[in-house]
């Protein structure tokens, strides 16, 4: 019950925001996603850690194919859960702030995408995950596309026709393990699309093979890994910085997450067969993310890059197939999801002050600016890994699960951290440092409604780096399950 | 049966009301009156009827089942009608009436046991269609589409006769149910041959009626002159009807000649989606876009009866009954709102559409569900339409088809997002006022968008009905 008015509560708002205007709008809009996160928190407080999903939802959805409703949550969807609800009210918190048209279908459109993560990240059943899989697509595309820059209409096309071609492959690939299982108990349907019958399928080592990529073509689109990244750096620097958020704070997530849940128990043998060149394609994202980072002169750009090769980082832990990497990659979820959030904001801040991002108009910052330049440097820190922060431990964890399955791989993976520091810290000399420019006596520093979603950012930050334990510990035993799946 | 009888005394009390002049009176009784036919053909589920006519008709599930896809089609559609009324239209009482007649040939088709019947029902549909093409008289482009279908119409009408005859010769009947035992057990091996061409062109001639490739090359002209309220009515009703006809022909008497009608089909179905996808997929204007794009719908609907493998009953069958009728509903949603805008803007390509999301958010909604559905994304009927026949197909191990399926509705993303782009990207001409929409149209468009998903989010109700 606690999952579906989970599930429906957005949903519900989203509708309920079609038929208001203005501060209502504002109001019922934050009003709905704060209740969620309270939810989301009764619930993780509700929840007991173990290996298994709890707060089961089952209903016969199409009984004739065998087709459940299930949703449930275990550890890991947990923490997606938390982070998703944890995140929106932020995201519609920073979008209040701008001037464009048609607010309430805007903010209708963040908590139908909610339904849709929240449904991806509970999801037991393969149609219904790709139901929502392709929920969460809808509304980022209008978000994307209506509210978008200038080269809005190509670049959103080619995002959504990418995405989609990905997850048909991915529905082609679950049609065929779908046929593959028998009937469940006590059904009449000839098959079942529970995650559990995938689980208990047995596939030669071949059939895998190919469903190994049929599968992971969704997830690696969605993340996403070189060389499937194209879409990536121009839809997030085209769309408006609240969508950009979510694509990059929450629907990231949804890749790997995809990958840890719909992919590695589901073939393991052909993860085994495909774990070397995916390890390898994601190190080179990471190289690759960062170099083109380095020479870019947007720091909307530069900050995708950036999420670009990081996220190569979490695949390559998630594919190393250790249950340090693993963890890791759950962390850094969390940790990354923060991070980009807060990065995205602060650069959507001072281009909002200054109108523009590009970073050779920028410098002279800080001296206006402190409170801006405090929280700019601790996101960037994070991100850059520093001791203390998230992006720290989730970074540790991930080039120490690398590192087990093969050194040398780590030891290039471990080049993230380095280069991060120079291309992100060269932006912050250039930008809030450096030579005074024509905005450095003129800029505002931030004020109260924009604090409010920067301190909680950082916060998290800080506790994610200090206290990693308190969600590490309710993911390992669903890491474990599934790294017990993978073995067998 | 109650369906054919109150649709054709209707359709001539149509005619007499005519000579009242008092178009108001029309459009609301013809809606109630298709209601009522609606509901006598419900009350016909499950229930079990002796054949009619010495067995030229049976109304069994599968015939109540199409049948309510076609009426409630037309239920939907005739408020677009509209227009008609507040012109003044002088010859509104027979359009109604010929589209009453064209229901009565499409039951008829839906129905029939045997090939005369079809061959009755595909006629009386037809030449109701053809007139209704030119309906437009003052349009050139109307009359070039009546004369363009009525001819190639006519043209298929004689293959087809033609293929009944050869296959009567071969068999000795017009009786599906005989036909099927004649084909497994022929009485002469030497009349094999005139068997196999007479199939051939009855595939030919029903494959022109529900514009498979190669016979669909009519379909873009003459959906494109026909005026907009009967070009929806004639991708959605005649296709419906007409593959409800095509799978009862290839299931109930053409089961036993599977080794010939199956490579047959399989090669129709792999033109018809790709000719239909590429084909919409190069147009400017959105209703030729809808035009191919109804040709490549009638490639998915060819897979159905290449996975029903001659049988009438089962998973393929339910899957072209729902895929009908998420196609039927989003291709009315689509035309309806194409045609208030058109009406309006005097534009049917993309651009028409600009900047529609501003000024009529509603019709922009509307068309934005109908879009998805037809692209198959999740949410809506059209994801779970594509999704049942799919599923059949790779059931019975065709997957060849089903990727090249797959591959096609990838293209088709393309152009369904094209009237989206215009719609909510593209900002709209300066002057553009609003579309002005009544009540009972919004009304419509509402219920169809809500159907829509209702169909994507729940679609067991209507799945594995037959």
């Amino acid at each position: 019950m606690l999952t579906a008015v989970l599930l429906f509560l957005p949903l519900a708002a989203a509708l309920l925001l079609l038929l208001t205007k203005g501060a209502t709008a504002r109001a019922l809009a934050l009003g709905a996603s704060i209740i969620e996160f309270g939810l989301a928190v009764y619930t993780a407080f509700a929840f007991k850690s173990s290996g298994s999903a709890s707060f089961n939802l089952n209903y016969s959805w199409i009984p004739s194919a065998g087709i459940n409703f299930h949703l449930g949550l275990d550890g890991l969807s947990l923490l997606l859960v938390l982070l998703t609800t944890f995140l929106v009210p932020l995201i519609l918190l920073s979008a209040f702030k701008r001037d464009f048209d048609n607010p309430s279908a805007f903010y209708a459109l963040v908590l139908f995408m909610q339904t849709g993560l929240l449904g991806v990240f509970t999801s037991l059943d393969a149609f219904l995950f790709y139901f929502f899989w392709e929920v969460a697509l809808i509304p980022i595309y209008f978000l994307a596309g209506a509210w978008g820059g200038e080269r809005r209409v190509a670049i959103t096309l080619k995002f959504f026709l990418y995405t989609v071609v990905g997850s048909l492959l991915m529905l082609a690939g679950f049609v065929y393990l779908y046929l593959q299982t028998g009937p469940a108990a006590g059904s009449l349907a000839a098959h079942s699309s529970e995650l559990s019958a995938f689980y208990s399928l047995k596939l030669s080592a071949a059939e895998q093979s190919w469903l190994f990529w049929l599968i992971f073509a969704a997830f690696a689109v969605k993340m996403p890994i070189f060389p499937f990244h194209t879409w990536q750096p121009d839809t997030y620097t085209e769309a408006p910085a609240p969508a950009t958020m979510l694509l990059s704070g929450i629907m990231l997530k949804m890749g790997i997450y995809g990958t840890m849940r719909w992919l590695l128990p589901v073939v393991p043998l052909g993860v085994s067969q495909w774990q070397k060149p995916v390890i390898i394609l994601s190190v080179i994202g990471i190289i690759y993310g960062a170099i083109i980072a380095i020479r870019q002169r947007d720091v909307k750009r530069l900050i995708a890059y950036s999420s670009l090769s990081h996220v190569g980082l979490m695949a390559a832990g998630v594919f190393s197939l250790t249950q340090i990497g693993l963890q890791g990659a759950v962390v850094q979820m969390l940790a990354h999801g923060v991070n980009v959030v807060g990065m995205f904001f602060i650069a959507d801040a001072i281009e909002r002050r200054t109108g523009t991002r590009y970073i050779p108009d920028l410098g002279g910052l800080t001296r206006r600016t402190p409170v801006l330049t405090v929280c700019f440097l601790v996101m960037l820190l994070s991100t850059v890994a520093l001791p203390l922060t998230g992006g720290f431990v989730g970074e540790l964890l991930l080039l120490a699960g690398v590192y087990q399955y093969n050194a040398w791989v780590g030891a290039v993976a471990g080049l993230t951290i380095i280069f991060s520091a120079v291309y992100l810290l060269r932006m912050f000399q250039r930008v809030m440092l450096g030579p005074d420019s024509s905005f450095s006596e003129t800029i505002t520093d931030l004020i109260g409604g924009e604090l409010l979603i920067l301190v909680p950012l950082i916060a998290l930050v800080f506790w994610i780096g200090l206290f990693p334990n308190s969600f590490l510990h309710l993911s390992e035993p669903a890491v474990t399950n599934i790294l017990a799946l993978v073995g067998r | 049966m109650t369906s054919i009888i109150l649709l054709s005394v209707f359709g001539i009390l149509n005619l007499f009301l005519g000579f009242l002049r008092s178009n108001k009176v029309l459009l609301p009784g013809a809606m109630l009156l298709l209601l009522a036919v609606f509901g006598a053909n419900y009350a016909d589920w499950n229930v079990a009827h002796e054949p009619y006519f010495n067995h030229m008709l049976v109304v069994d599930n599968y015939t109540v089942a199409f049948t309510g896809i076609v009426l409630l089609t037309t239920i939907v559609l005739l408020p677009f009608s509209r227009s008609y009324v507040t012109a003044g239209e002088p010859n509104l009482a027979e359009y109604y009436a010929l589209l009453l007649f064209a229901l009565v040939g499409a039951i008829m088709m839906i129905g029939y046991d045997h090939l005369l019947m079809l061959f009755v029902g595909i006629e009386i549909l037809s030449i109701s269609m053809y007139v209704l093409a030119g309906s437009s008289k003052r349009d050139s482009r109307s009359n070039e589409a009546a004369l363009k279908y009525f001819l190639m119409g006519a043209f298929a009408t004689g293959i087809l006769l033609f293929g009944i005859a050869l296959l009567y010769g071969a068999t000795g009947t017009f009786a599906l149910s005989q036909l099927g035992a004649a084909v497994a057990a022929p009485a002469n091996a030497s009349l094999q041959p005139m068997l196999y061409i007479g199939i051939l062109m009855m595939i030919i001639g029903i494959g022109f009626k529900v514009s498979a490739a190669p016979f669909h090359f009519w379909t873009p002209d003459v959906y494109e002159g026909t005026p907009t309220f009967f070009t929806a009515f004639m991708s959605t009703v005649v296709k419906t009807a007409g593959f409800a006809a095509f799978l009862k022909l290839l299931a109930v008497a053409l089961p036993a000649a599977q080794g010939f009608w199956m490579p047959t089909i399989q090669a129709m179905c792999a033109l018809t989606l790709l000719l239909g996808n590429v084909g919409a997929a190069a147009q400017t204007s959105t209703k030729r876009m809808l035009s191919y794009s109804s040709v490549s719908h009638a490639g998915y609907l060819l897979i159905g009866l290449v996975a029903s493998k001659g049988i009438l009953r089962g998973e393929a069958a339910s899957a072209i009954f729902f895929y009908s009728l998420a196609y039927s509903i989003a291709t009315v949603a689509a035309f309806g709102v194409l045609k208030l805008v058109s009406d309006h803007r005097q534009n049917d390509s993309y651009n028409g559409l600009n900047g529609l999301g501003r000024t009529n958010p509603l019709l922009a909604f509307v068309m934005t569900v109908a879009m998805l559905s037809l692209a198959g994304i999740p949410l809506t009927g059209g994801f779970f339409g594509k999704f049942f026949l799919l599923a059949a197909a790779v059931g019975q191990g065709y997957i060849g088809l089903v990727v090249f399926a797959v591959i096609m509705s990838m293209v088709g993303l393309y152009y369904y997002l094209r009237p989206l782009i215009a719609m909510y990207l593209r900002p709209a001409e300066a002057d553009a006022t609003p579309v002005p929409v009544d009540g009972i149209q919004s009304a419509t468009l509402v219920v169809l968008a809500l159907l829509t998903i209702l169909l994507g989010v729940a679609p067991g109700f209507l799945s594995g009905l037959l």
